[in-house]
């Protein structure tokens, strides 16, 4: 098997962009990964796209050659690949593309991960994303996503004392690191009173421990890691991968308060990497609650079970700290376009490790990680990502 | 959706049938082909079992953000409720305010309306749960 790099990358501003379709979105993130890897179309190999649900949220599938289509590509006939894997869609289809590459069938692939949700409702995309559950024994009897997230959150609270203000703390966080981030979708600061004031969503998780609806895309390129100096002199090795599941359905996991899916990829990937917990630096883990960011920490072996609040609150996942925790902003602040997420993290580490994300810089930062579920944590993607010099 | 895909789940949702393992004893719902603790062995040897729907709450919340078809019902209640031989199920806590719902109490099934499709299309029934009138065992 071949070490793998990425070798450029590229997005889009998250948020409502009315103005621009899915295609537009795909071909802008797409097109600034390129030109930031220095290759030309003509020596792409193929093509991976992670998207969840646009036949739901644009009444289009088979987006895949769409993308390659509008980025100027049918001529050269690539290979394109979908993936899916509910949130999870944008760290699965890097995985795949990874392993096509490391298995020598292809030496340069683009993946790329974009989700368009804002040309429906609010209750509709709710909807749309609520069949990430189990449609026929959690969402026809009325479990939410975010319900489901709460029933998490509750359990944390009952069993590890973990309080309202220590998920508040989470949202507070992600928002600061949001502000420094212009790609962000909220870039303003909100305190703890606002989180803890905000209208209830699904008790114990009101308005502002939910992440957005968002519309947005993120690239990376991908070369065997002997090439990439031939086109870059900042490549970024994928150092580690592991990739898990888990029951479907929330009530038949072994622990709620748990994602066995992300301690089995964690262990994975930081044994794929040969590292530990305690060498990485900085990480961009799944926030799309308040609490699904405090199990995080705790599964991937940041911070002992039961530790994930206090130690946010005490500032230890803050920018240069202990470890730096969704500097992008997380899914809180930077958005949550579902299939483009698990790139974005990437996009963000491999900044970070480049040096070049300004006033959200991580001091030294050569070692980050990535993790990315799916649903509730039937899908669960990590990956280690180190800077090669 | 169609009528089959809500009649076909009726035993399960009316009944509360799931499957014994016949290897391990082990008890699912909804019933399942194969056991994930035996594998091979189970095949063949899942037995239909009638859940007795009796359990405790494991964790709920309290859903004021609900789906068009739940917009009548909010806020409302949704819980895990573990049932006694050991398995799990997620259900809305009815019969109650959700003021009174607490980790740990004790619950029974009921049968009630879920939901229904449209004006025109098939209402579907199954289980919600309630507050337990007896103490369970």
């Amino acid at each position: 098997m071949r070490d793998v790099a990425i070798i450029g990358v590229g997005d889009t501003k998250f948020g409502e962009l009315w103005d621009l379709s899915f295609r537009e979105i795909g071909i802008e993130a797409g097109l600034k990964a390129i030109e930031d890897s220095g290759i030309t179309g003509q020596q792409i190999d193929a093509l991976f796209v992670g998207n969840m649900s646009a036949g739901k949220f644009i009444e289009q599938e088979h987006v895949a050659p769409l993308v390659a289509d509008y980025s100027g590509l049918s001529p050269r006939h690539i290979p394109t690949f979908r993936i899916e894997s509910a949130g999870a869609c944008g760290a699965a289809a890097l995985a795949c593309a990874h392993m096509s590459v490391a298995s020598g069938i292809y030496n340069i692939v683009v993946v790329g991960g974009a989700e368009k949700m804002t040309d429906v409702g609010d209750t509709q995309a709710a909807e749309i994303l609520s069949a990430t559950a189990d449609q026929e024994w959690e969402s026809v009897f009325g479990a939410t996503i975010a319900s489901l997230f709460a029933m998490m959150a509750r359990r944390h609270m009952h069993t590890y004392g973990t309080t309202r203000e220590q998920l508040a703390a989470v949202a507070v966080k992600n928002h600061k690191n949001g502000s420094l981030n212009p790609i962000a979708q909220y870039r303003k600061e909100i305190t703890p009173e606002m989180v803890l004031g905000a209208p209830p969503v699904a008790e114990p998780l009101g308005l502002f421990d939910c992440a957005p609806l968002s519309d947005g895309a993120a690239t990376v390129v991908l070369c065997p890691l002997d090439m990439a100096k031939r086109f870059t002199d900042t490549p970024v090795k994928i150092a580690g991968y592991g990739q898990s599941s888990d029951t479907l359905a929330l009530h038949d996991r072994r622990d709620i308060c748990t994602m066995d899916a992300t301690v089995i990829a964690a262990k994975k990937a930081f044994h794929t990497a040969k590292l530990a917990p305690e060498d990485i630096q900085l990480a961009e883990v799944h926030d799309n609650f308040t609490i699904t960011e405090l199990i995080a920490i705790e599964d991937l072996g940041f911070f002992k079970k039961g530790e994930g609040g206090p130690s946010t609150e005490d500032g230890r996942t803050a920018l240069n700290s202990d470890i730096s925790v969704n500097t992008s902003g997380g899914l809180k602040a930077r958005g949550q376009p579902v299939g483009a997420t698990g790139l974005a993290q990437v996009v963000e580490v491999v900044r970070q490790l480049r040096g070049e994300c300004d006033k959200r810089q991580v001091d030294g930062a050569e070692i980050g990680l990535t993790h990315n579920i799916g649903g509730t944590g039937a899908s669960a993607v990590v990956h280690i990502l180190r800077r090669v010099n | 959706m169609g009528i089959p895909r809500f009649w076909r789940e009726t035993p399960s949702r009316y009944n509360l049938i799931g499957t014994k393992c016949g290897s391990c004893g082990m008890i699912h719902f909804p019933p399942r082909v194969i056991c994930p603790s035996c594998h091979r062995k189970s095949i063949g040897k899942m037995e239909r079992t009638h859940l007795s729907g009796k359990g405790t709450i494991v964790s709920y919340s309290i859903v004021h953000d609900a789906p068009h078809s739940f917009e009548m019902q909010k806020p409302y209640v949704v819980a895990i409720i573990e049932l006694e031989g050991g398995c799990r199920l997620t259900a809305p806590i009815i019969d109650c305010s959700p003021s009174d719902v607490a980790i740990g109490m004790d619950v029974e099934a009921t049968f009630r309306k879920l939901g229904e499709q449209g004006e025109d299309g098939v209402i579907h029934y199954g289980y919600k749960f309630r507050p337990a009138r007896e103490a369970t065992k």
